[in-house]
Parts: structure tokens; C-alpha cells; sequence
């Protein structure tokens, strides 16, 4: 595995009003790893994926990512979410949101969509290329489905999937984006021991396949069974980063989430 | 000078009549979240049945101040049961389903509405009665502002203050305030938020249904269609000031009322409904929040 | 089966709206003769007429409530299942498609004239129903485009004397454009403020029409537009007639053709997404700005195009034709139809404008209907008459080839 950075956000603030959010943040993302960020409720996490990804503009720092190709960094700070995604980051949302009234296949067909070009005439004429085009979007999403386990599905509406499947579904669609780096906003958020279970293989099978991950999560046995680094926040800040070794036996990150008078 | 004063009275006038339409608007979205676009509808027929009940009485010669009296209280009853009856049958069930849904139950309730009208009364224009007298104090200066420019802004003036202790320090207006801020949380504080609702459409009604009379008295004539034009103009003046926002329903009926005044005063009355559209679109353009309103972050 | 409570409860219905309506649908007074006329009538039929819907409310709910339990809603109509298989599909089409061609021969001119109408309808429907039923965009300004395009033919034939071939295309064109320079600044709105700035719009673009004397000559309208022209024949009134009418067929065909394919391609999949959730849309990389305007303008785009059509039918035009109204029922129509569904717009459509037509009682109660049309189909059946049909993918596991059903 190389251990060339992919993603590298520096010195990340967001300020809502007069709260500040986020507090001069660092955190980076090698090739191929599993990276996790932790921390308390309202540490910020959710709103770290939202600067990163577009949907807030952050009030300063920069968030970069390297194509493995090339060396260039390419600053995301300020682009549009669906640039953020061209570029190739893709998240999944802590609260499901699926576009329910469409098929499970036609969701993850929609994340194809920022990889292929036809347009108007393309659709109203259907051309070879368009067709072409189209049959690539239908393998494509067909085969990440069958790798999430949801090809038998593939027809049901995405709101008739039960709740486990339905979060898998969002893996998928954001995985048919082809991403540099797939985020996770609290995937197990919600799912019962198995379903877990199930996630965790899943994200195992997919970080083989050489996908780069960051993933916000609670469960910590799952964090600790799937994470190469883990970053913890707390009101903001970084407070720790390491192995899970390392952060296990941190303790700020004890004293972050238990409070002060506890002995470790 | 003289022209300037009285295009400002008269801007205060539309403002007035305005405001107390804008309210309704602005009080039911800060609780529902909806554009109720029949509320123009609702101070239509407020006029309407002013309309009726004082033609009626007049015929068999009471004397005004009944006649005003009683016509007031009728456009209120009548104005408030529509909206009521209204929101029980075109948006109660309409609470959970998507945001449009409700929005074009609204239009259809509009046009439903105007066409009833229509059809059971007449499409022409009707002679509106003259409820508010010249009074002889006023005559050396009715050539600047006239008796019903005053008899309105001294009544809208009452209204408000009346409508603001309601929302103070009552316990509906408590109430209400709360389910605006959190509906999830007040019901389970045990307020009954549809009554809070309902309450809400028979308030902004009533309030409707005194601008439907004051300004039908004050034009004199009415006709099926005044609750279009004056409903989205008040919608405007809502959405300047800040939709949800009571003081700023308020303050952006008065600009819009004495912007309106002065540009057909001293421009042209050709396109005075193009510039209320234009200030609408450009408003809902470049701050859609409005004056005093505030953004809201959409929760991801 | 009608329990006390229940009449009791009917009865008092009935009596609140009877006082409800009593003022405008009893009392009728004429200012100018000072009399009075009751009519108490109305309050007995107002009494029974509500009276009756409770009732018929009450076991509509019921059923719904039975139906619930019992299965989970299949309840295809014929006509879908009619549609799903290829072969009965295409007897359908062609069933239709061979009536809708022999129709002016059976029928007077003026039939002719009423069904040109609601095909118009039929265009102006799928256009606007790109608009919200794919992309989920309320426009209530629909008509200015429609205008828009009426008063090019109109304004580019009478200044410079083009034709009717040439300005179709044109008059689509500047439709489609007032709609990028409308969408650019609007879009970003949220669905309802949209909602009320394209009301706005339309009203604006009425406005100018009736007040810009020099530009549009005013509320007079302009007179003598000449009808579509076929390879510069002669056409006598009854002959152009038809024409427009074999005209207006071409055209549904062709918009049918290409909302179809529109609505199953990778711009179509992304208006429904974008429809459903507009952020989980952008996480996804749709470009939500541009898919919106895409929509827009084509939808203002057919808008245009049947203007440039409907000034060539009528030979005049004038602003009172491009009210809200218009774009009320052309929206009574995409949402009576099914929002999103071709086939629901074109019953839709030839439901509302025909049916006025030949049932002359109903034409003074079009207007109050159709209010209550939008009203009950939002509360009852929001998906509309027919609602759409999804394209499904079929998996052939081994070799990986797709077959659309």
C-alpha cells in the first residue's frame, strides 16, 4: 500500500455567528487508508464533512486533494458540492437521504451521473454514443450494487428497502461516483448488532479494493476494528490522532468522553 | 408640498390596508410554513359580505353607525369561519405531505373561491356604500387627506396595538409563538397546536376581513377580483419586510404603500402593479429574507 | 350503518356551511334598484349538497381505511397495465393515433377547432409538466411563455413579415431565453418563493403587453396573423382548419417523442433526483443550477412554440389571453393528469378543455372545478389520475444485457 496523501485539509475554521465551529482543524488521508474521526456529540464532526464537501463554505483554511496520477493539489475550498464530488469526494448522510420515489438502481445510477456527458440532444436523439453511455451507467451501477449486496433489489423503490439496506444503498451511490475518498457520516448510526456486523465486512471488502475511506462514527468497536488512524475532535478541535492503539490509551480523548474525574 | 403630503397620506392608507393583510400571510407562515394564497380570497369575501350585509341595511335604513357596526362584525364572523373551514379542509390534510403539495391546494382554493363568487353574487363591479362620513373638522385640509385616510390609519393603529397585546400576553398568543418557533416542541408541552392553528387563520382573517372594509369603503366599489391583486401585493409587502416577522409585515407594508404612492404620484399609474410585482421578484432575488426576517440554515 | 353520532355530526356539517354561505350564496342585493333577493333555495341545496359529500366522505375514508389493511397498494388502472405490455401497447397507439386522424372528416370545423385546442393543451401540459412533475419546480408563470411566443409570431410577421415556419422555431427559441434569464437569478429559491416569483413574472410580462402600447399595441391586440401556410396553397377556412388540426397532431407526437426520451435519460433521472432531494442531488454531482435551467427552458421552450401556434390559430391575439388563469389550468392539468406522467397530461388535458366544451352546462363552472380540482387531487389522489409509469431495468445475470420493459 502507498502511503501518498490523497486528502489534506489544513488549519479548517467555520465560524456560525459568533460560535465557532470548527477550530483551525488538520487532518489527512493516505491511499487506501481507513481513516476515522471520533469525538462527543456536537464536536463538529458532521460540520467538518460539510466544509469539506461543500455544502458551507468554511471561514478559512483549505481542503486539497491529490489525484493519485499526478502530484497536483487541487484546493476545494469554495467549489460547489457537485464539484467537491466531481472531484472526487463522496459522502454518504448521517440522516438517510435517498431519493426515495426512484429505484433502488436509478439512485445509484444518479451517482454516475457527474461521470458521463449526455445531454439534451444525446437523450432526445439516442445516438450510439448516448446509448453506449447509457449501457456503461447500467453495468457499472448494476456491479456496485451486486458488490453492496443489493442487486436482488435492484427494481424496489429506494423507500421500501429496509433500514439496514437503506444505508448500504447510500454507500452505493456514492461509491458509483468513482470517488478518491469515500466519506461515511455515521454509517452503523441506528442499525442492530448484525446489520453492524454486515457494515463492517462491507466497508473491509470495499478499503481491499484500494477505496480510500474517512468515516464519522460512534460505534466505537466498529472505529476500532476498521480504522488504520483515527483523528478525535472535541468543541472543534483536534485533540488526539493516532493508531487505535494509540488512541485507546489517549487521555484526552478519555477525558473527552467520560469527563474529568475518571482514572483510566 | 401640498401634492407631497397628500401622496404620503395616501401611501399611508395603502400601507395601512396593507398591513393588515400582510399579517395574516405572515403570521400563518411563521406557523405552518405556507403561502396561504386564498388569503386574498379571505379578505375578498370579508369585503364582500361588508358588501352585502350594508346594502341590506341601508335598504332598510338603519342608521351608519349601526350599519358600520354591524357590517364590521359580520365581515370578521364571515371571514374568519371561511378561513377556518378553509384550513380544515385544504391544509390540515395536507400537514405532512410534501411542501408543494398544500402551496397548490392554496391556488385551487384561490381560484375556487374567486369563481364562487362570481358566480353566486356578479362579475361587475358593485357600488360599495360609504361608511365613513366627511367629518366637518376635517374640511380645511380634506383636499390633502381625506376623512377615510384618517378613520383607517387611526384604526389600523388600534388593531395593531390590540393584535400585539393578544400576541404578548395572551395565553393563545404565547402559544402561538411557540408552536412558530418549534411545533414538535410545544405539542409536547402540551399545547394543542391545531387550535393554535386555527387560531391563527381566524386571527389573520379577522384582521383581513377590517382592511377588506375599510378599503372597499374608502375606493368605493368592489368586485370579485380585488382579493388577487391586493393578495399578492400584501405578500409582497410580507416577504420585504420578512416573512414570519410581525413588526416586519408591518414596516413593509408602510414602504411598499408610500413607494407605490409616490411612483404613481409622480411617475406614471400605468405600470404601478409591474413595480409591485418587480419589487416582489427582486426582493425574493436578492433577500429573500427581507428586512427584519432571518436566514434559516436548511439542516443537513 | 349510519350510526347517530354520525348523522349528527353530517347534520351539523351541513348547517355550518350553510351559514357559512349564507351572505354570498343567499342574499343578492342590487345597489343601484336598492332591493333585496333571498334565495333561500340555495341554502336547501347548499343544506343536502353537504350533507351528502359527508356521507360520501366519510365512506371514501372508510374504504381507504380497509384498503390499507388489507393489501398494499397495487391499484395499476387497466390503462397502465394496457401500457406495460409491448404488444397491447402498441394496438393502443395505434388505435388512438387512427381516430385522432380520421376525426375531422366525421366531425363539423368547429369540433375540429375545439379538439386543435386541447391538443394545444395537450403540448403546453407536457411542457409545463417537465417543469413540475420531473423537476419538481412550481411554475405559475408558465403562460408568459406562451405569450412570449404568441406575441413573436405576431410582432415578427406584422414588422417584418415573416412567416409562420420560420418564427416557430423562433418563437420557441426566445421563450426558451426569457426562461435562462428568468431561472439564472430564481432558481436558487426555494420551491415556494419560486412558485411566487413566477406568478410575479407572468404578471410582469402581462402587464408590459397591456401597458406598452407602441410595443405590443395594448389591450387592442393585434389582428390578422396569418394562418400556418402549406407550400403556399390556398387554403379555404375549412381546409386551414384541418391543417392546423393535422399540424397540432405532428406536433403532440413529436413532444410525446421527446419528453419520453427526455424523461428516460441521464438529464431526466437527474430532474426526478433533483425532485426528490436537492442536497443528496448535489452530494452526487448534479449541478443543480444547471440541471434546473435545462428543465426550465425546455419546458418554456414548447410554452413558446405553441404560442407561436395558438396566434396562428386564433389569426389574433391580446394580453387578456395570457392571464394567471391560463397558467392555473394549464397546472390543473399536469396535476389532474399526474404529475410526471405523459399519458396522465394528455387525458388531462382533453378531460378539462373538452369536457367544458361539450358539456355547455359545465362551461360557466370551469373556473369554480377546477379550483377544486387542484384542491381534492392534492388531498386525495396527489400522484393524479394516472400516475406515472417507471421505467424498470431487467438483469439477463450472465451476459449483463439490459432490456427496458
Amino acid at each position: 500500500m502507498m502511503n501518498k496523501p490523497i486528502l489534506n485539509v489544513s488549519n479548517l475554521t467555520m465560524d456560525f455567528g459568533g460560535i465557532r465551529a470548527l477550530d483551525s482543524l488538520d487532518l489527512d488521508v493516505n491511499s487506501g487508508e481507513i481513516v476515522a474521526l471520533i469525538g462527543p456529540n456536537g464536536a463538529g464532526k458532521t460540520t467538518f464533512f460539510n466544509c469539506i464537501t461543500g455544502i458551507y463554505t468554511p471561514t478559512a483554511g483549505d481542503v486539497f486533494v491529490t489525484p493519485p496520477d499526478s502530484n497536483k493539489q487541487i484546493n476545494l475550498k469554495g467549489l460547489k458540492p457537485n464539484q467537491v464530488t466531481e472531484k472526487g469526494l463522496a459522502r454518504t448522510f448521517q440522516n438517510i437521504r435517498l431519493f426515495e420515489k426512484m429505484t433502488v438502481l436509478e439512485n445509484v445510477m444518479i451517482g454516475r451521473h457527474c461521470r458521463t456527458k449526455a445531454f439534451i440532444f444525446g437523450a432526445i436523439l439516442r445516438n450510439a454514443a448516448t446509448r453506449k453511455e447509457e449501457r456503461s451507467i447500467l453495468e457499472f451501477s448494476y456491479h456496485v450494487l451486486e458488490k453492496v449486496g443489493l442487486a436482488d433489489f435492484a427494481n424496489e423503490f429506494a423507500d421500501n428497502l429496509p433500514y439496514g439496506a437503506q444505508r448500504r444503498l447510500e454507500i452505493a451511490r456514492a461509491l458509483a461516483t468513482e470517488p478518491l475518498l469515500l466519506l461515511l457520516d455515521e454509517p452503523a448510526a441506528g442499525m442492530n448488532p448484525q446489520e453492524t456486523m454486515d457494515l463492517d465486512v462491507l466497508i473491509k471488502e470495499i478499503s481491499r479494493e484500494g477505496q480510500s475511506i474517512l468515516l464519522i462514527e460512534h460505534d466505537m468497536k466498529l472505529v476500532m476494528s476498521l480504522s488504520d488512524r483515527i483523528f478525535v475532535m472535541d468543541y472543534g478541535k483536534k485533540i488526539a490522532q493516532g493508531t487505535p492503539a494509540e488512541i485507546r490509551n489517549n487521555s484526552a480523548v478519555i477525558k473527552a468522553y467520560l469527563g474529568e474525574e475518571v482514572n483510566a | 408640498m401640498d401634492y407631497f403630503i397628500e401622496l404620503f397620506f395616501s401611501g399611508l392608507t395603502r400601507g395601512s390596508i396593507y398591513a393588515l393583510i400582510a399579517l395574516g400571510y405572515t403570521m400563518v407562515y411563521g406557523i405552518i410554513g405556507l403561502i396561504n394564497f386564498a388569503h386574498g380570497e379571505i379578505y375578498m369575501i370579508g369585503a364582500f359580505t361588508a358588501f352585502i350585509v350594508a346594502t341590506v341595511l341601508s335598504i332598510y335604513g338603519f342608521p351608519l353607525l349601526a350599519i358600520v357596526v354591524i357590517a364590521g362584525v359580520a365581515a370578521v364572523v364571515w371571514s374568519s369561519s371561511y378561513a377556518y373551514t378553509i384550513e380544515k379542509i385544504a391544509y390540515k390534510p395536507l400537514r405532512h405531505a410534501p411542501r408543494l403539495s398544500p402551496l397548490i391546494s392554496a391556488i385551487g382554493m384561490s381560484i375556487f373561491l374567486q369563481n364562487y363568487v362570481l358566480l353566486a353574487q356578479t362579475s361587475d363591479f358593485l357600488p360599495f356604500p360609504a361608511l365613513i362620513p366627511e367629518f366637518a373638522f376635517m374640511e380645511p385640509i380634506a383636499h390633502i387627506v381625506g376623512s377615510s385616510d384618517l378613520v383607517i390609519l387611526i384604526t389600523t393603529f388600534i388593531v395593531m396595538i390590540i393584535l400585539t397585546i393578544i400576541i404578548k400576553f395572551s395565553k393563545i398568543g404565547k402559544a402561538m409563538r411557540a408552536t412558530a418557533q418549534d411545533r414538535m416542541m410545544a405539542t409536547l408541552v402540551g399545547i394543542n397546536v391545531n387550535s393554535v392553528i386555527s387560531a391563527t387563520f381566524i386571527v389573520g382573517s379577522a384582521l383581513a376581513a377590517i382592511g377588506g372594509l375599510l378599503i372597499a369603503s374608502h375606493i368605493g366599489q368592489i368586485n370579485f377580483y380585488i382579493g388577487f391583486i391586493a393578495g399578492i401585493k400584501a405578500f409582497t409587502a410580507a416577504v420585504l419586510g420578512g416573512i414570519g416577522s410581525i413588526p416586519g409585515a408591518v414596516l413593509g407594508s408602510l414602504i411598499l404603500g408610500l413607494t407605490e404612492s409616490f411612483a404613481t404620484g409622480y411617475v406614471s399609474s400605468d405600470y404601478e402593479d409591474v413595480f409591485a410585482f418587480s419589487l416582489l421578484v427582486l426582493i425574493l432575488i436578492f433577500k429573500p429574507s427581507g428586512l427584519l426576517g432571518k436566514t434559516t440554515n436548511q439542516k443537513v | 350503518m349510519i350510526s347517530l353520532k354520525e348523522l349528527k355530526k353530517g347534520l351539523l356539517t351541513s348547517l355550518w356551511f350553510v351559514f357559512l354561505t349564507f351572505p354570498i350564496m343567499v342574499i343578492k342585493v342590487d345597489p343601484f334598484e336598492r332591493t333585496i333577493t333571498w334565495r333561500w333555495h340555495n341554502a336547501v341545496y347548499m343544506a343536502i349538497g353537504t350533507f351528502c359529500i359527508f356521507f360520501i366522505m366519510k365512506f371514501y375514508m372508510q374504504r381507504k381505511e380497509m384498503k390499507k389493511d388489507t393489501q398494499k397498494d397495487s391499484n395499476d388502472s387497466i390503462l397502465q397495465k394496457t401500457l406495460l405490455d409491448t404488444r397491447k401497447r402498441n394496438i393502443f397507439i395505434g388505435t388512438v393515433l387512427a381516430v385522432a386522424l380520421l376525426f375531422p372528416q366525421f366531425v363539423s370545423s368547429y369540433q375540429t377547432n375545439v379538439m386543435t385546442t386541447a391538443l394545444m393543451y395537450v403540448v403546453l401540459g407536457l411542457g409545463l409538466n417537465i417543469v413540475v412533475g420531473l423537476a419538481g419546480l412550481l411554475d405559475l408563470g408558465f403562460v408568459a411563455f406562451y405569450a412570449v411566443g404568441a406575441y413573436s409570431y405576431a410582432l415578427l410577421n406584422l414588422h417584418f413579415g415573416l412567416g409562420f415556419w420560420t418564427v416557430l422555431p423562433i418563437g420557441g427559441l426566445m421563450a426558451a431565453f426569457f426562461g435562462i434569464m428568468l431561472g439564472f437569478p430564481v432558481l436558487r429559491l426555494r420551491g415556494d418563493y419560486l412558485a411566487i416569483v413566477t406568478l410575479g413574472f407572468g404578471e410582469i410580462i402581462r402587464l408590459i403587453l397591456e401597458n406598452w402600447g407602441t410595443f405590443s399595441q395594448g389591450p387592442s391586440g393585434i389582428s390578422n396573423i396569418p394562418r400556418p401556410s402549406l407550400f403556399g396553397l390556398d387554403l379555404s377556412l375549412g381546409q386551414a382548419i384541418n391543417y392546423t388540426y393535422y399540424l397540432m397532431i405532428v406536433f403532440v407526437i413529436i413532444t410525446i417523442f421527446v419528453v419520453n426520451r427526455l424523461q428516460d435519460s441521464r438529464l431526466g433521472r437527474a430532474w426526478i433526483a433533483l425532485r426528490e432531494d436537492e442536497i443528496a442531488c448535489q452530494a452526487m454531482g448534479i449541478d443543480k443550477r444547471k440541471t434546473k435551467l435545462v428543465a426550465f427552458s425546455l419546458g418554456a421552450f414548447w410554452a413558446g412554440a405553441v404560442g407561436v401556434i395558438f396566434a396562428a390559430k386564433t389569426t389574433f391575439i391580446n394580453p387578456a389571453s395570457f392571464t394567471f388563469l391560463e397558467s392555473a389550468i394549464i397546472l390543473s392539468i399536469v396535476v389532474l393528469g399526474g404529475m410526471g406522467s405523459i399519458i396522465g397530461v394528455i387525458f388531462g388535458a382533453l378531460i378539462l378543455i373538452l369536457m367544458p366544451e361539450y358539456l355547455r352546462a359545465l362551461s360557466e363552472y370551469r373556473m369554480l372545478a377546477f379550483g377544486a380540482i387542484l384542491v381534492c387531487m392534492m388531498i386525495f389522489r396527489p400522484q393524479g389520475l394516472i400516475s406515472n409509469i417507471r421505467r424498470t431495468y431487467k438483469f439477463d445475470k450472465t451476459n449483463l444485457k439490459t432490456t427496458p420493459k
